[in-house]
């Protein structure tokens, strides 16, 4: 498990070490959803937008 | 061992306690990107062989229900199915289903034209909600309090995409400002939550801050929920209800259900409920 910060509140993150480019991980204080980047060893997240038109459940 | 794939296009933390859940379970699971699938419509030798059995999760409704029909048209099982699918993606296939089971659901009109809309709200009485056929997380789900913001909202649709203007109308139940979200796996309710409104808004999904809170399944809430997930073909489902004076209503049906919320304040093992129901669906 890595921590990241969250961008907007900067609470620790945990992000499985297994997490898939794209993963979506939700920040536990603030709830911001953010998703996981991976490029080779290095590892960001960033805010998403989570919806197109016809997404839900 | 049965190997069951999960499809996705987007991995959210509801996929990703399916994920540990199986970890945890020793289930084995195959993580299928959707994203990066190319299926052969036309393949007779059914190559797409990486998993014996599908959980179903896309976001994309359109995404999701294409991807379902086309591994079951290479025999594979699918959780859920493309038909209970297509029915819950659907609100007003949904609602034929639940009325013709008998289920208590909301006053509903179908219209295709601004006056017919205003005929039907004239029959259902003021105020009405206007809802999408197909849509989600309460988009464009809008309260219609008389005939001239009837006439302006119309209006408006008529420039979007033909399938909002299918006019779906529905009486507006007086309900507290919450609602219930009944989770069915297979023949079983195996949690519920009320989903209150926040202090602004009407609609209780909790894309939009519906703010989440455990309840205790109840008989009727379990009859009822259970009716309303085998009227739309039977699998694992999140069906919606209000309560009435008269009793609860059912107003939506579910098919590839958020539950994060639910197993946060209930503590209900629903990933590993999943997971087990899919397993069992293989051997079918």
């Amino acid at each position: 498990m890595s921590e990241e910060k969250c961008p907007d509140c900067e609470a620790v993150i945990h992000v499985p070490p297994d997490a898939v480019d794209g993963e979506i991980v939700t920040c536990p204080d603030c709830g911001l959803d953010l998703e996981v980047h991976t490029t080779g060893e290095k590892r960001t997240i960033k805010p998403v937008v989570l919806e197109k038109e016809d997404w839900g459940e | 061992m049965v190997k069951i794939g999960l499809l996705y296009d987007q991995l959210r933390p509801d996929e990703r306690l399916i994920i540990e859940a199986a970890k945890s379970n020793g289930v084995d699971l195959t993580l299928c990107d959707t994203n990066e699938l190319a299926l052969d419509l036309t393949d007779a030798n059914n190559s797409f062989n990486v998993a014996d059995v599908f959980l179903q999760r896309c976001v994309s409704y359109f995404r999701s229900i294409h991807i379902t029909a086309t591994l079951e048209a290479q025999g594979k099982n699918v959780i859920n199915s493309f038909k209970a699918a297509s029915i819950c993606g659907n609100k007003l296939l949904t609602s034929i289903c639940l009325s013709r089971a008998k289920i208590p659901t909301p006053h509903t009109y179908v219209a295709f034209t601004q006056e017919s809309s205003l005929h039907a709200l004239e029959q259902i009485g003021y105020p009405a909600i206007l809802k999408p056929v197909v849509g989600s997380w309460g988009r464009l789900v809008a309260i219609i309090k008389d005939s001239e913001s009837a006439r302006s909202i119309i209006e408006a649709h008529e420039y979007m995409h033909p399938i909002q203007q299918v006019y779906y109308i529905q009486e507006k139940i007086k309900r507290p400002n919450r609602d219930i979200r009944c989770f069915v796996i297979g023949e079983r309710a195996v949690a519920a939550m009320y989903r209150h409104a926040p202090s602004d808004e009407w609609r209780t999904n909790t894309a939009r801050g519906g703010v989440a809170e455990s309840l205790l399944v109840t008989p009727e809430l379990e009859e009822l929920s259970i009716r309303a997930a085998q009227a739309v073909g039977g699998g694992a489902f999140g069906v919606d209800l209000m309560e009435t004076e008269s009793g609860l209503v059912v107003h939506e049906v579910n098919h590839t259900t958020e539950f994060k919320n639910i197993v946060r304040v209930t503590h209900a093992d629903i990933p590993r409920l999943l997971l087990e129901y899919t397993l069992q669906q293989a051997k079918k």
